[in-house]
């Protein structure tokens, strides 16, 4: 049984970080050449002071390999991402209040999707090659990490909340005290870490914008292809047990 | 229509070998992520050729 939920997250998993890739790839990847594109453009202007690397042109792979490259990574990360989802899905069945496999799937990604991506996003959002200071990626991806894995923490902390709250209560008080949990945690979590002010005063906003939108869009693709597909998957295994139970 | 409603919770001790798969799943997060050669042992290959997912995935790179 387990096995069966967490090779199902597997397969769903890589597929869907698959599709993340094709949409990255058509959205997001001519941004990232645009990036790029000034980050030579300033690096060859800048070659006199040697503090910041050619970023890019120094590597041993090249564009179009990291062009493809790009779904190796959406795919492996949809893949393990997937393998986890698959995990928690199996842990939380029949221990919430979700009453199908394919609401506790859409649920369950929705709720991932929340806390690992958009709350990270929303202070630390994505950048482009060429906005960060490499001096500062270490504390950057530290702050990046405590703030997923908070994020995380409050999301557990707002699904006791929502699971202690009987299904006999008035509508309202299951949202809002799990959604007010998970509010309150993250925003202090939010305010106490530092802020990231990195980009160029030089760089177009437009670029940062598309990037940042294309970079949201890949993660959303991922995640709801993962928990659809997964509920899905799911109540189609169910039904021919039904059938025979029927007849 | 709603064939899981009296689902029953899978035991923790069926779940437990799920954690071990669950570490290895996060090394390989790790590795698409983060890692500079010193998982993977292939130098910066993997981590050059994964570079413009990192980015698009939100994830600080550089
Ligand atoms: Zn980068």
């Amino acid at each position: 049984m387990v096995w069966t939920l967490v090779l199902r997250g597997l397969v769903v998993g890589a597929v869907a970080g698959l599709l993340a890739g094709a949409f990255a790839f058509v959205i997001g990847e001519p941004r990232v050449q645009d990036a790029i594109d000034i980050e030579e453009a300033a690096s060859a202007h800048a070659s006199l002071i040697p503090v910041i690397p050619a970023h890019i042109s120094d590597w041993v792979v090249s564009r179009d390999e990291q062009r493809f490259g790009l779904f190796l990574a959406t795919g492996l990360y949809g893949l393990a991402v997937g393998g986890v989802f698959g995990v928690l899905f199996a842990t939380l069945r029949g221990r919430g209040r979700a009453r199908t496999d394919y609401e506790l799937a859409v649920r369950l990604a929705g709720a991932l999707f929340l806390a690992l991506v958009l709350v990270p996003f929303l202070k630390y959002p994505a950048n482009p090659p060429a906005v960060g200071n490499p001096d500062t990626i270490g504390d950057r991806t530290a702050y990046y990490l405590v703030l997923l894995v908070g994020s995380a923490l409050a999301m557990l902390a707002a699904a006791r909340v929502a699971w202690a709250v009987p299904d006999g209560a008035v509508p309202w008080k299951r949202p809002l005290l799990a959604g007010g949990t998970f509010v309150v945690l993250v925003a202090v979590l939010m305010l106490a870490l530092p802020a990231v002010h990195e980009i160029p005063a030089d760089f177009p906003a437009q670029l940062i914008w598309e990037f940042r939108l294309s970079s949201l869009g890949t993660q959303a693709v991922l995640w709801t292809v993962l928990g659809v597909g997964y509920g899905i998957a799911s109540y189609r295994a169910a039904q021919p047990r039904v059938a025979a139970q029927r007849a | 229509m709603d064939p899981i409603s009296a689902q029953q919770p899978i035991p923790v001790r069926q779940l437990l070998p799920a954690l071990l798969v669950t570490t290895l799943l996060a090394l390989l997060v790790y590795l698409v992520q983060f890692d500079q050669g010193a998982l993977s042992q292939s130098g910066t290959f993997l981590h050059e050729l994964m570079h413009d997912g990192r980015h698009l995935l939100g994830v600080p790179c550089h």
